[in-house]
């Protein structure tokens, strides 16, 4: 067997293993995030299907694929297949690319499936073209409530996508390289770059959040609003297709996040004192990160309420954009200004940075939400009391 | 790994096509529509402002793409390169407060 043959084999077959795992985990990662919703509301989430209700995954995935799989008269024949396909290639393509370990380090082989020099562009880009299979699925669903909330749903995505992909300029600037493991290796050597990048870390998990459609951001599924966004005509595999990519992307978010600002698959070093080399486990700790980081996102779930649109949109591009070009320049100029290897004042930057940006955020908002142009006059005085009619 | 992952996805849309049960009548094939019969259309005509957000996301889209290669090579190029950054901001800043001021992200 030529040796190039048997690599591509290997890669497939790493491939595979990932993306069943992916799907493990989406399972899984229902069945927790119900369980500590429930936690969280102080009740038991499902927990009569199998021991801790741990079959209640398989069961929701068999019924989903038993269940009748008809397409609505006004959708469209092609696209309306094609979107949920699209959705889910796309999310569970882009977890790839991220680093588990040192080279070599699963069972001789490489802990990632591909690893190409514009990583972090590559995984950028693919989260990214989850919009397609939204859009698409909205569209093609041929009736009005899925178009609404698949353009909503797009409309949100594209706006957040600018503030994270400026966001992580300034980390760019540091590390110099956009390569994943480049990026987990001067972390290895110089730090967390969450000391560095503090306020490129708070507007890349903000934008993360409304990337991948969680609370706060969830409106394109606001059940009590548009219906259920793109996902109305759905049904059966197609619409679990939907959820899958939604949760997988939060996966792949999760790891980015812990791959770009908390060390990737590096443990702190601190730890190798007491275990000599437990820093280095492949695996170990990036799933460690991954499961804070998906708690996180649970727990930001049951507690924040959603933003009104106009409010998303606002936020999006009056705030998250223009703090994430100010980031950028002020760590260019830090890096170009300061002296080589002195680090700690981009940590009091940073912070400062924050600090701004949760202080200001509430007075820009009331200055920049006060809307000039459009001609719009005084609100209506709010109702004294209770109104009259019920509702 | 995109083919992979785009098999997989083909794979369970054809075993639920087999799979399920058939039996298709006329209202179920209906769009939702709380319960009314749809009215026609459902492919309308809708607020311009996405069409304007997209714009603007590709306008900006293609200014991050700009800022990639300098953010990569920062530390090569050093202080001219920051001026150089400013002053490319300071130009798309130009338009940004244009689009603000003249309200295009104001959504009611």
């Amino acid at each position: 067997m030529p040796y190039w043959l048997a690599d591509l084999l290997w890669v497939v077959v790493k491939g595979v293993a990932l993306a069943f795992a992916l799907l493990t985990t989406f399972a899984y990662m229902t069945l927790v995030e119900r369980r500590l919703l429930a936690r969280m509301q102080i009740r038991h989430g499902p927990n009569r299907v199998g021991p801790l209700g741990l079959l209640q995954p398989a069961a929701d995935a068999i019924k989903s694929i038993f269940k009748e799989d008809f397409r609505v008269t006004a959708a469209d024949k092609v696209v309306y297949t094609l979107a949920p396909i699209v959705a889910i290639a796309c999310a569970l393509t882009a977890f790839g690319a991220i680093p588990a370990g040192p080279a070599n380090s699963f069972f001789g082989l490489n802990p990632w499936v591909y690893d190409l020099d514009i990583g972090l562009l590559a995984v950028l880009a693919l989260t990214s073209m989850g919009v397609y299979g939204i859009f698409l699925g909205g569209w093609a669903s041929g009736s009005k409530y899925p178009l609404l909330g698949g353009l909503r749903s797009s409309a949100q995505m594209i706006s957040y996508e600018l503030g994270m992909g400026l966001s992580v300029l300034g980390l760019l600037m540091l590390v110099g390289s956009t390569r994943l493991r480049d990026i987990v290796d001067w972390q290895g050597a110089n730090g967390w770059l969450i000391l560095f990048q503090l306020t490129g870390f708070a507007l890349f998990i903000i934008s993360s959040f409304a990337e991948v459609n969680r609370t706060p951001f969830d409106l394109p599924e606001a059940e009590q609003e548009l219906v259920a966004g793109y996902l109305t005509e759905f049904n059966a595999i197609k619409w679990a297709l939907f959820q899958m990519a939604e949760y997988v992307n939060m996966i792949t978010a999760s790891a980015i996040m812990s791959t770009l600002f908390f060390g990737g698959w590096r443990g702190p070093q601190f730890l190798d004192a007491i275990i000599p080399g437990i820093s280095a486990w492949p695996f170990v700790w990036l799933i460690l990160k991954i499961a804070a980081f998906l708690f996180l996102f649970i727990w930001v779930r049951a507690t924040l309420p959603r933003l009104r649109y106009d409010q998303l949109m606002r936020f999006g591009w009056k705030l998250l954009l223009p703090a994430a070009l100010l980031n950028t320049v002020v760590t260019a100029g830090y890096v170009a200004y300061a002296r080589e290897g002195l680090r700690w004042p981009l940590f009091v930057i940073g912070a400062l940075g924050l600090a701004a940006l949760v202080v200001g955020s509430d007075r820009i908002r009331v200055l920049v939400n006060s809307p000039r142009t459009t001609g719009v006059t005084e609100l209506a005085p709010p109702p004294s009391g209770r109104p009259l009619g019920g509702d | 790994m995109l083919l992979i992952a785009g098999g997989i996805g083909v794979l369970a849309v054809v075993v639920s096509m087999i799979l399920g049960p058939k039996k298709p009548s006329r209202t179920k094939l209906m769009a939702y529509e709380s319960g009314n019969d749809p009215l026609p259309g459902g492919k309308e005509r809708f607020p311009v402002h996405f069409y304007l957000v997209a714009m603007l996301f590709i306008v900006f889209d293609i200014e991050t793409a700009f800022f990639y290669p300098i953010a990569v090579a920062f530390g090569k190029l050093g202080v001219f390169a920051f001026w150089e950054t400013v002053t490319f901001v300071a130009l798309l800043l130009v338009g940004y407060v244009y689009i603000v001021r003249k309200g295009v992200l104001e959504w009611d």
